[in-house]
């Protein structure tokens, strides 16, 4: 009996012990998981989410702070792969964040721009160039359309136009398997 | 069958379809030069790089052969003024592709003197090294005559090892369309020289003509001209099968070699090089006679076309011109096609120009375009798997495409297919097949360019994240050391000392 229950305690302390460190050890990788959840983000830095760029959102996501469907520009599509990713339900996007629209750059009325370097200080992913006094200008290329830079210009002197698309030609319909109601 | 051919062992593709072909119907009238329009509408992005720098100014008169842009490297082409006369300026034309954008091209009027700029051949090329040949063709404008319009310079030059053969693809499978085959008749000996040259380009050992065996008479001619010329490299001309689409690269050369290019690859990468014939005689007019690529010849034809034929055509030329030059459209003309009937793209007008890479204006009536029976489900008959030219399976990508999961389709390497059409030509149920994939390779290729956008605002956001974390470190230990300073009494009065000085001597100064 003695021996018995002092086996089974041994076994048991060795056991949480073993637990124990492998929990310490075997930590789940947090940094890894956020470096998935950004690489499905559509990287536009807008802040829309409420977080200052796509990688706070994703730490936020990982950390279980933020719901998956806060990401306007990704769309429902990026709240699916999202959904995807992490193994929950896919859920509406949640509009009080904006609304998912067709991609945008950002475009500098240059007449109108008065050089005061405020949207250059604003743009998150450095796409404007341009020097106090002088005209600014938006890299178009580098542009992700987070429209950051439309509060601070005090000339407002930026215009969001669309992004050109390549063409794609439409989908065809498909045929419709002819389905017959009987009458009843 | 030819002595040259004899040592060639042909093999074959999987798949592709005999087709009837209409190629008789331009051959019958000899190739003819259409006349210059009253203007000339040259485009000047007329390839997959950018468009050069403009070399010419509104008003100005230009000579035949000038170079109208020009080329900082090897996927921007030059254009040329295909005749004298005098520039108007820059205006926009309807493109081919896609429909409804427009193309930038720099309008000419033809003053008919034309006069031509000396010509600048290439001398004593065959002594050279490869790269002058290579700089000497892109100043020329060469692209690739086939149809895609590549850069023949930045074919020609690349990172891949050392390349054995070349291989000039003379082998137009698709019905109607012939100017290959004229070419090959009347300029059997530019094509051989020129083929030389290209091998020259790339220090190839040999050369492979490839022509389809229903070319009557064309290989004999190919033979004798060979015999004509003691040539430098090893030189075969082989006739190959009739099979469509025989023409595609990739096609050719498992034809030619038994070998398959890899899916991620290019022929370069298997010591390989395709070019058509008609780029063999440009390289040859650019470096023997020293005549930049202005014209081409073009095969006009179809049932809506009074009097089909080839013509040799200015680059620019509006195709309405050449319709006119072909006699003008028969009764019933529906639709205009750039290209085969198989690949080919439908116009939106023929105000559309000619640009270096179209070989083929076929005009169709309302008896060739019957509406199609409505699509049927697909029954899995396989019938489109056995004709793929590329070996895919048709009707698996159709599904996926049909329910929109392109990842699927191109784990299902949708990005191999070729769009050669032979799988919606046999398909029992008539679906649209090319037109799905179509529409799932521009999807695939949006996305991917998302993905690169998205990987590079990833970057360049980190990049300021970084920067913005370093200034505000740099800012903090440069306050941390001043307040350090004053902390230290002695220096602190030092420093406050030395202000006062500074400011006295400032107002001294300013006294």
């Amino acid at each position: 009996m003695v021996v018995a229950i002092s086996v089974l305690t041994a076994l048991v302390m060795f056991l949480g012990a073993g637990l124990l460190w492998a929990g310490k050890r075997l930590r789940p990788d947090e940094t890894s998981l956020t470096e998935q959840i950004n690489a499905l983000l559509p990287q536009t830095q807008c802040a829309q989410c409420g977080f200052p760029g796509c990688r706070p959102y994703a730490q936020a996501i990982a950390d279980g702070q933020a719901d998956i469907n806060q990401c306007p520009p990704g769309g429902d599509e990026g709240v699916q792969a999202l959904a995807g990713l992490l193994g929950v339900e896919p859920k509406p996007l949640d509009t009080s964040h904006g609304e998912h629209k067709p991609p945008i750059v950002a475009l500098i009325d240059e007449d109108r721009c008065i050089g005061c370097t405020l949207c250059i200080q604003a743009c998150p992913v450095d796409a404007i160039i341009g020097a106090p006094r002088l005209m600014h200008t938006v890299i178009e290329a580098e542009c992700t359309g987070c429209e950051l830079c439309l509060p601070p210009c005090p000339v407002d002197c930026i215009d969001l136009v669309d992004r050109p698309q390549a063409y794609v030609p439409p989908k065809p319909a498909s045929a419709a398997i002819p389905i017959r109601v009987r009458a009843a | 069958m030819s002595q040259a051919a004899a040592g060639l062992r042909l093999h074959g593709f999987h798949g592709g379809l005999a087709m009837a072909g209409q190629r008789q119907v331009s051959l019958e009238v000899p190739l003819a030069a259409a006349d210059v329009p009253e203007r000339i509408y040259v485009p000047i992005g007329q390839h997959q790089g950018r468009p050069g720098d403009l070399l010419v100014a509104p008003g100005e008169r230009v000579l035949g052969g000038q170079a109208l842009t020009s080329s900082e490297d090897d996927f921007e082409v030059p254009a040329h003024a295909p005749c004298s006369g005098k520039i108007v300026g820059l205006c926009e034309r309807p493109a081919s592709h896609p429909p409804g954008s427009l193309r930038r091209c720099i309008e000419i009027i033809p003053d008919g003197l034309d006069e031509w700029a000396p010509p600048t051949p290439l001398d004593d090329w065959a002594t050279r090294p490869p790269g002058e040949i290579i700089d000497h063709l892109r100043s020329m404008g060469l692209v690739g005559l086939g149809g895609a319009m590549f850069p023949t310079a930045a074919k020609l030059r690349g990172p891949w090892a050392a390349i054995h053969t070349l291989i000039l693809n003379g082998a137009e499978c698709e019905p109607w369309i012939s100017c290959d085959e004229t070419l090959m008749r009347t300029r059997s000996e530019a094509v051989i020289r020129g083929g030389r040259i290209l091998a020259a380009a790339v220090a190839a050992e040999r050369v492979i003509i490839a022509v389809e065996e229903d070319m009557a008479g064309i290989a004999a001619g190919l033979e004798k001209a060979l015999a004509a010329r003691d040539s430098g490299v090893e030189i075969h001309i082989a006739e190959v099968p009739p099979v469509y689409p025989q023409g595609g690269e990739r096609q050719l050369i498992e034809t030619l070699t038994g070998l398959q290019v890899p899916s991620d690859g290019l022929p370069q990468d298997i010591g390989l090089l395709v070019h058509n014939v008609a780029t063999a005689a440009a390289a040859f007019d650019a470096v023997e006679i020293g005549r930049p690529l202005t014209e081409r010849i073009v095969t006009v034809t179809g049932p809506g076309i009074q009097r089909p034929c080839n013509l040799r055509a200015a680059v620019g030329t509006p195709i309405a011109h050449l319709v006119t030059a072909a006699g003008g459209y028969r009764e019933g003309v529906q639709r205009l096609i750039l290209g085969g009937p198989m690949s080919g793209t439908a116009l939106p007008s023929d105000e559309v120009v000619l640009t270096k890479g179209s070989h083929c204006v076929l005009a169709l009536t309302e008896r060739e375009l019957a509406p199609k029976p409505e699509p049927m489900p697909c029954i899995n008959c396989g019938e489109c798997v056995a004709v793929c030219p590329a070996s895919l399976m048709p009707q698996l990508l159709f599904r996926a495409l049909a329910a929109d999961r392109h990842e699927h389709a191109r784990d299902l390497s949708l990005l191999e297919c070729i769009e050669c059409g032979c799988c919606a030509e046999v398909c029992p149920s008539h679906i649209p097949l090319v037109d799905f994939y179509r529409h799932g390779k521009a999807r695939l290729r949006v996305k991917d360019l998302d993905h690169r956008r998205a990987a590079l605002a990833k970057r360049r956001y980190e990049a300021r994240e970084e920067r913005l974390a370093q200034e505000q470190a740099e800012r903090e230990a440069r306050r941390r050391a001043r307040a350090e300073r004053l902390q230290k009494a002695e220096a602190a009065r030092d420093e406050i000392q030395a202000a006062i000085e500074r400011a006295r001597a400032k107002k001294r100064a300013g006294d």
